[in-house]
């Protein structure tokens, strides 16, 4: 009876609309649409990437790796960089 | 006086492109502004249907870009609103027929004569739409509240704005109040932070734009049309007038039609 009675009145709160599945997809699909889109965008974010982890680190700047990648439900800039050495004068 | 070039777009078709370009062309010169409104989906061309002109075309855009016939030969006028005008497509050849060199010029050319220049876009994202917004000064990308059309949308603006395009604004078209209400239909809100861009207007789902259009009349003049008066709202809004947006009452109730009763009376 009760359960009764609460759906009665919880249906309508209860019930996640379409509309937020919808919103999810699209900012999924419209990040990787932007960065295909514009592939100036990845060189020069990894570009200056390079050029700030150098202060600190020697890194293999030839496999350095930038990419996008869907993780849960969020888009995460996922960046893999090889470390040679860090810098002595810095520790 | 100059006047402005608006190309109408949209990525996607079917979302309401050239009925939007019918109707804000009426709109604007019931405002009193002349406007001309140009067709550029060479082969498929619909705006004359649209707007009931299909009998009256003699000339069209390819003749006057390339087949040495002067502009006032091929404007059609409407005779039904002072001031407003067609530059019929050319149905037969190909969508790459006026180059957007040619665009530009054309474009350039009806500026002298017109407050308002209104480009009807093909849909896709070629050489056709590339041409189409070569001559525009500001763009409007019309939107539906899905998915497919929202994901397109965001392409359009992205190459507007690598076009040198920068006042690009969205009109949300055939949003059904009923459905946002109970969470299966994307809103406003929604819409504008996805897309992050400005906001012209929002025209409901309305069954009397078919009907006008079955009948080759704008909907603006479809007496209590919402779709019509969300038209006419964002017309004023182009003209440079501060207009709220059309209110999207969810429920058409016995209150509420009399509310509209009452409204219509009192204009």
């Amino acid at each position: 009876m009760l359960e009764f009675l609460s759906r009665l009145f919880w249906r309508d709160r209860d019930r996640i609309g379409s509309k937020h599945v919808a919103k999810e997809r699209l900012r999924l699909v419209l990040v990787h649409d932007r960065v295909n889109s514009c592939p100036q965008l990845l060189e020069a974010l990894k570009e200056d990437l390079i050029r700030v982890i150098r202060e600190y680190i020697e890194i293999d700047e030839d496999a350095l790796d930038i990419s996008f990648d869907n993780i849960d439900n969020t888009v995460a800039l996922v960046a893999n960089i090889p470390v040679l050495r860090i810098k002595k004068s810095i520790v | 006086m100059k006047g402005k070039v608006i190309v109408v777009t949209s990525g996607k078709g079917g979302v309401g492109k050239t009925t939007t370009t019918a109707n804000l062309g009426t709109a604007l010169t019931m405002l009193g502004r002349r406007v001309v409104m140009v067709d550029t989906d060479i082969g498929l061309r619909n705006l004359d249907v649209v707007m009931g002109l299909e009998n009256r075309i003699v000339f069209d855009i390819v003749d006057v870009v390339a087949g040495g016939i002067k502009l006032k030969q091929a404007l059609i006028k409407d005779k039904r609103f002072e001031g407003l005008y067609l530059l019929p497509a050319a149905q037969t050849k190909e969508k790459t027929a006026v180059s957007a060199h040619q665009m530009k010029t054309l474009c350039y050319e009806l500026k002298k004569e017109f407050d308002f220049v209104l480009v009807d876009c093909p849909a896709g994202i070629e050489q056709g739409f590339k041409n189409a917004i070569a001559g525009a000064d500001e763009a409007i990308v019309v939107a539906v509240p899905e998915v497919s059309s929202v994901r397109d949308a965001d392409r359009i603006v992205g190459l507007l704005e690598a076009a040198g395009l920068r006042k690009n604004q969205l009109i949300i078209n055939r949003i059904r109040p009923r459905m946002v209400k109970r969470g299966d239909m994307m809103d406003i809100e929604d819409m504008i932070d996805i897309l992050s861009v400005d906001l012209l207007g929002v025209v409901p789902e309305d069954e009397t734009v078919i009907v006008s259009t079955n009948k080759g009349e704008p909907v603006v003049i479809a007496p209590g049309s919402r779709a019509g008066e969300a038209y006419r709202r964002i017309a004023r809004r182009i003209n440079g007038e501060e207009v709220s947006l059309l209110p999207l009452d969810h429920s058409e109730g016995l209150v509420d039609r009399f509310r509209r009763m009452f409204k219509l009376a009192s204009r």
